[in-house]
């Protein structure tokens, strides 16, 4: 293992600083403004392990009104190649997942056969329909419509280019059903038993009358054309409307105008260095084992000493009982005593194999897997947890920034702070994933390497996280400053290691992972 | 018969005054979007002989939304399950507005001669149905007996 003097040098490099995160870079939020005061930090936080230097990972967030535009965009682009009316165009785009350039394949592969093209599309060609539409409606003064069996005056009835026609009302009630009740959009198709043309874009905003429909039916569009599209992807977040727009689809960090960044392959929040496979199956095992990871989350633990009900209530891990006559240090993850946390040979992390085969001898294997689970279950949820409690972190720190500006220091002096907090932060996301990680992970020379990686970050963090929530209220100034750098630079330095070490080896195909039911 | 579409006033008179053939289908007195069905079982199949009750019901969404129709009668189908539900697509995703209570009926009656094993509701029974025909051909030849014929309920 590196020595922890060598960390500078290491791990940073000035051409890393330009990568995907800075795309937007228009809106650099304040808080960047630590960029004049110390170039060298933002160059860190934006190293990203996975990417070259010269690779950035270009994307918009675009607002809803901002994605009916683009999909317009389309079908004009489409039509200006092809003559066909932007109805049948957006019903036939649908059908080739918005793929406009499949479309244009095979419109022309399908040349002088074209009808095969619509009808697979289940529209009929608006070379031929015209005829058919015309030839029914003129037809006579007085018709019955087949759904409500009213006889309406031909001007009411109205139907597709297949001909079968019913009367308004029926056709919007059947619409709103469809829309309202059955979520469908472009695949709707005439009410007519067994017809299978679809209802296009026109012909349903001409029906439908209630405001609240066509809202619903205009997102509904938005939404199909965003699920279709590959490259496109609704944020995550309750109740925002952006989507993030990409040129090539990756497993990389985008983040939303709303703040929320996410992992662009699966829109879990960005969850290096954990694969979007794997994460997937641990959330749906944590879903499953809601009963189990339900104690693991409680925010009390008992004192080891003394069994007084200890209440965490910010990220750190050491904990230290309020018991004034035990004041008994202990570690939260672990509940073994504090002071040898600090010492290298203690790996509060590491899955004891020992520990575990005698639980085996006692119970069967299946409570082997349980405990297995438990014990990086309850890690995982651990830096979840400290990561709520965060919030209350910045804005302690934030005082202090306060503070320290009322004596004499500028406040892009004081940015380290915050920069300090957005590091822990990083950090912990980055742990947390780790545990998910290593669940997977079968054990080899490699892996023991991660183990002692992901080791120093937890120690790092700690140290870091600690100093932010006790020291830095009761240190002098000109001590904070240096201290909290320190800290917070080795805890980036050493999170870059584990990263890199992680994703190395996802190149040489280094990890190996258990069977998981 | 306040209130009620003029589309099921409609359907009704047609399906009294032209029945189809082994179907009956009468409103109840009390719920005029209530039907009393029964259907008798088609000829050269096990449920030959038998006089299958089912119950039928418009709801207020009909003919936007399907009819709900069950089985009264116990029957020995794999399509059919033990409380009488039906697995018929027209009855959900396939359902059509322009669709009527008579082509509902005639398709139930038609899953009657041609049961499909492969798109089961009741799984023990198209397992059968499967694995050994003639033996769940048997069984059913014994419900409709048992349950479907006169003396039976
Ligand atoms: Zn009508
Ligand atoms: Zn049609
Ligand atoms: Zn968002
Ligand atoms: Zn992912
Ligand atoms: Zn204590
Ligand atoms: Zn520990």
């Amino acid at each position: 293992m590196e020595s922890d003097d060598d960390y500078y040098e290491d791990d940073i490099d000035p051409d890393d600083y330009d990568d995907g995160h800075n795309f937007d870079n228009e809106d650099v939020e304040v808080d960047e403004g630590y960029l004049g005061e110390s170039s060298v930090d933002a160059r860190i936080s934006s190293y990203n392990p996975d990417l070259g230097d010269d690779d950035p990972y270009p994307y918009e967030c675009l607002s809803a009104d901002k994605v009916v535009g683009l999909m317009n965009e389309i079908i004009r682009e489409v039509n200006d190649i092809v003559n066909i009316p932007s109805t049948t165009l957006r019903i036939l785009l649908a059908h080739f997942n918005w793929d406009k350039e499949l479309l244009l394949e095979k419109y022309y592969e399908y040349e002088g056969n074209q009808e095969r093209i619509f009808a697979e599309a289940h529209v009929i060609s608006p070379l031929k329909s015209k005829s058919l539409a015309r030839r029914k409606s003129g037809r006579s003064i007085e018709q019955a419509c087949e759904i409500c069996c009213n006889n309406y005056s031909s001007s009411f009835m109205t139907g597709l280019d297949c001909g079968h026609s019913f009367c308004k009302g029926c056709w919007s009630q059947y619409l709103c059903t469809k829309i309202i009740d059955e979520g469908m959009s472009q695949t709707i198709s005439c009410p007519e038993f067994e017809c299978d043309i679809i209802v296009d874009d026109a012909v349903v905003m001409n029906l439908i009358t209630d405001q609240k429909v066509c809202r619903k039916y205009q997102h509904l569009i938005t939404n199909s054309f965003v699920m279709c599209n590959p490259l496109l992807k609704w944020c995550p977040a309750p109740d925002c409307h952006h989507v993030i727009k990409v040129e090539y689809r990756d497993k990389r960090p985008v983040k939303c105008e709303c703040g929320r960044e996410f992992c662009f392959d699966c829109g879990e929040s960005w969850h290096d260095p954990v694969l979007c496979m794997h994460l997937r199956k641990w959330l749906k095992k944590c879903d499953d084992d809601s009963e189990t990871s339900h104690w693991i989350s409680a925010n009390t633990k008992e004192c080891p000493k003394c069994q007084v009900t200890i209440e965490k209530d910010g990220g750190c891990n050491h904990m230290v009982c309020r018991n004034q006559a035990c004041k008994h240090e202990f570690c939260w993850v672990c509940l073994g005593p504090w002071d040898p946390h600090g010492a290298s040979w203690y790996n509060c992390n590491r899955y004891n194999a020992e520990e575990a085969k005698k639980a085996r001898d006692l119970q069967e294997s299946s409570r082997e897997m349980l405990q297995r689970y438990l014990f990086y279950c309850n890690r995982y949820m651990n830096h979840l947890q400290s990561l709520k409690f965060e919030h209350k972190l910045y804005a302690r720190i934030k005082r202090k920034m306060e503070e320290m500006q009322q004596l004499n220091m500028s406040w892009i002096e004081v940015q380290f702070l915050k920069r300090a907090v957005d590091v822990l932060c990083q950090c912990r996301q980055t742990l947390m994933y780790t545990y998910v990680f290593a669940f997977f992970l079968k054990r080899n020379n490699q892996s023991i390497i991660f183990e002692g990686n992901q080791a120093d970050v937890e120690k790092a963090t700690e140290l870091l996280s600690e100093y932010l929530e006790r020291d830095v209220t009761t240190a002098s100034l000109g001590e904070i400053k240096q201290k909290v750098q320190d800290k917070y630079r080795y805890c980036d330095s050493r999170r870059n290691v584990l990263l890199r070490h992680v994703h190395e080896g996802y190149d040489k195909d280094w990890w190996e992972y258990i069977e998981t039911s | 018969m306040a209130g009620l579409p003029r589309r099921i006033t409609k359907e009704t008179q047609r399906l009294l005054s032209e029945p189809v053939q082994g179907i009956s289908a009468t409103p109840d007195e009390n719920n005029l979007r209530y039907f009393h069905v029964t259907i008798n079982g088609p000829k050269d199949s096990p449920f030959e002989g038998g006089v299958f009750k089912l119950e039928l019901f418009l709801p207020e969404e009909y003919p936007m939304a399907a009819p709900k129709v069950r089985f009264n009668t116990k029957i020995y189908h794999p399509n059919i399950d033990k409380i009488g539900r039906i697995c018929l697509d027209i009855l959900k995703d396939k359902w059509s507005p322009a669709l009527q209570v008579r082509t509902v009926l005639l398709s139930i009656q038609a899953l009657l001669s041609a049961p499909n094993p492969d798109d089961p509701l009741a799984n023990d029974v198209a397992d059968n149905w499967k694995r050994n025909e003639a033996a769940a051909i048997k069984t059913a030849r014994e419900w409709t007996q048992k349950y479907a014929m006169s003396g039976g309920q």
